[in-house]
């Protein structure tokens, strides 16, 4: 013990000094994820990837806790502060817990935002959201309208309720109604994202509206079991599944043509603006209400009072992609 | 040795000599192992040798170690206690409803402890009062103190800490070392005379060798027990301020899992798992190196699940080279 440690501090100390002279050239980056071996994540590691080749000199360290704890994720910080990296953009197990530790990187000069899964303002200097409710709610009736060039009957099978997410996008929905005409949107029921009740109510929707020409479902659990009960039904071709899924639970549905297209967040376009982001503050760049922030080729994206802001469109899946993506997640 | 002529016949008193027998211990084993991982990380990596970087790393550990002392002794009396994680969460859900009604810190500091104790306590009881084993008891008590826990805040968190709260898990003593890190030495010191130098300890040891013969010797068997489960619910109560401070925040979910970390820290530091044997200054070892391959690892973006693989290895080989060691000499002897 006092070998070790005598020998411990006598060897820190004569090396710190080194250790603090070697200054690497390119900008460190490190993208943490919620745990390493998710597909998710490691298409945003892709995107991450592309925009250190496109910027040049960064470096970006992709990295995780094996199992998706703050606690793990909080040793993984405490090393990329001893590190020294340039910025940190992670997607956070908990809101609350990194905190402490994250203000410690931003003590000591890292630059750090969230991106996903958010932490609390005082953690971060940014927050980066896949998409905004209004986006959405444009984006799901737009993915409706598109494939209806003469109109028609619309429904709405949603979630729960009460679920929040849901609610706010189809209420955001209807505020943009008005742009998408002869689009008559008849009636939203729940399918509380259940896959047997959400099969009863497309089953109920088909029967009730024999003029219904898409259903929107901006639930992943929704839009696979509206898929399969179009598609029970023999209505391909006559009713349009469409909304917010996952590719891997949706590809079948696409090729079969039950869903012609949906949407969803492309988590490569994420990692890759994240990383962007990152770069911009290094460079010196401002995160405070108002700023708009360099995203490479997705844009600028603006920050609000809370100092988030929101990447773009919900990104389209059709045919002529989903197969790939269906990989990733 | 001077009043030699005194004593005309010399009878050892133990089999080797006191030399001998530190350098062919664990323990030894063990410091060649940590010095070789301190100077493989070094080389390694260029942050490795930073007083900050260093004292940063120690937070990998502390709060486990804290624990695993405790754990050590009732692993050496031949009991386990695989609860400790969940009385971390129960702990710290009653500090965060606390702080939910405006309780201050030296209170919030007493619920911890005393929540610890409480949880410990039903252990004790329900092992040396019922004499159940004390694993199936502690499998049901990690389910039972978590699912409080979960019962009180469901997916949400406590949070809201008072300022002067936040010391504990993030404050420093002295220069780099931090109050958990102080904490971790004097605890060390405590244990180890606890164990190595009271009749406490060795009661503990007579237990875990004969629990049968310690009990006709005059040992209090159920009392010293008692205690020991007492002691790591005090220990998992002190861990949980520590980690909530440095965390600032409740979960239900907070320190899932560690109950493994901790006894695979006192296995490791050389505490057989059928009990009977094991040192203190074998677990502080332990938790230095467990502590050092994580940070050293994290330096070089390692992937979480290889350190897990290499701390697996780690067990398997430092249990086995002793065996393997042994078996060498014998057929050399031979």
């Amino acid at each position: 013990m006092k070998i070790l440690k005598s020998l411990m501090v006598t060897a820190a100390v004569a090396v710190a000094l080194m250790a603090n002279a070697a200054h690497a050239e390119n900008k460190k980056i490190a993208l943490v994820v919620k745990a390493l071996g998710i597909g998710f994540f490691e298409a945003a590691n892709k995107g991450a990837q592309e925009a250190a080749k496109e910027l040049g000199d960064v470096e970006v360290i992709y990295t995780g806790p094996t199992s998706t704890t703050a606690e793990g994720q909080i040793e993984v910080i405490n090393s990329l502060i001893a590190q020294k990296v340039d910025a940190i953009a992670v997607s956070a197990n908990d809101t609350d817990a990194l905190v402490p530790a994250l203000k410690k990187a931003m003590d000591r000069g890292i630059k750090v935002i969230s991106w996903d899964s958010g932490v609390a303002k005082e953690g971060r200097l940014m927050h980066l959201n896949p998409s905004s409710s209004p986006l959405i709610g444009n984006m799901i009736i737009k993915l409706a309208a598109d494939n209806l060039p003469e109109g028609g009957d619309v429904a709405v099978l949603s979630a729960s309720a009460t679920a929040t997410n849901q609610n706010t996008w189809i209420a955001e929905m209807k505020k943009v109604q008005g742009n998408y005409k002869g689009i008559n949107v008849v009636t939203t029921v729940y399918g509380d994202d259940l896959a047997d009740k959400s099969y009863r109510e497309t089953q109920g929707l088909i029967q009730s509206y024999p003029n219904l020409k898409a259903i929107i479902a901006p639930t992943s659990v929704g839009i696979v079991a509206a898929a399969q009960a179009v598609t029970d039904a023999g209505k391909i071709g006559q009713i349009n599944v469409t909304g917010l899924g996952l590719p891997s639970e949706m590809a079948g549905h696409v090729k079969s043509g039950a869903s012609k297209s949906f949407a969803i967040w492309n988590p490569i376009d994420l990692g890759y603006s994240a990383t962007m982001i990152a770069y911009d503050l290094i460079g010196g760049a401002e995160a405070k209400p108002g700023a708009e922030l360099k995203m490479g080729r997705m844009g600028t994206v603006k920050l609000d009072d809370n100092n988030e802001g929101a990447m773009a469109d919900p990104f389209v899946y059709d045919a002529s992609n989903v197969e790939d993506f269906a990989k990733i997640f | 040795m001077t009043d030699a002529h005194l004593s005309p016949r010399n009878i050892p008193d133990r089999l080797q000599g006191r030399g001998a027998r530190i350098l062919k211990s664990w323990e030894s084993l063990l410091l060649v192992v940590a010095i070789a991982i301190f100077l493989g990380n070094s080389l390694a990596s260029p942050y490795f040798l930073d007083p900050w970087n260093l004292s940063d790393a120690t937070f990998n550990f502390t709060e486990k170690a804290m624990i695993a002392f405790a754990m050590a002794l009732v692993i050496i009396s031949g009991e386990i206690d695989l609860s400790v994680a969940s009385i971390i969460a129960l702990a710290s859900t009653a500090m965060g409803y606390a702080v939910q009604l405006g309780v201050d810190t030296p209170a919030l500091v007493a619920i911890g402890l005393g929540v610890g104790l409480i949880c410990g306590m039903v252990n004790g009881l329900l092992i040396t009062g019922l004499g159940l084993p004390s694993i199936v008891v502690t499998i049901g008590t990690m389910s039972l103190f978590r699912g409080l826990s979960f019962i009180v805040l469901g997916d949400q968190a406590f949070t809201g800490y008072p300022e002067s709260f936040a010391w504990f898990g993030q404050g420093y003593f002295w220069w780099v070392f931090s109050f958990e890190f102080t904490l971790f030495v004097l605890l060390a010191v405590i244990y180890g005379v606890l164990l190595h130098k009271t009749n406490f300890g060795r009661a503990v040891y007579a237990i875990g060798n004969n629990q049968t013969a310690a009990l006709f010797s005059g040992v209090r068997v159920a009392r010293v027990k008692f205690i020991l489960f007492l002691l790591t619910g005090l220990m998992a109560g002190l861990a949980s301020i520590c980690l909530t401070s440095r965390l600032g925040s409740t979960r239900p979910s907070i320190a899932l899992g560690w109950e493994l970390e901790v006894v695979t820290m006192v296995v490791l530091g050389g505490v057989n798992i059928l009990g009977g044997s094991g040192t203190i200054p074998g677990v502080v070892l332990a938790a230095l190196i467990m502590g050092m391959v994580t940070f050293g690892f994290g330096l070089l973006n390692v992937p979480g699940i290889v350190m897990s693989i290499f701390i697996g290895l780690l067990l398997i080989s430092v249990i086995a080279l002793p065996i393997l060691w042994q078996r060498a000499r014998r057929r050399l002897a031979h």
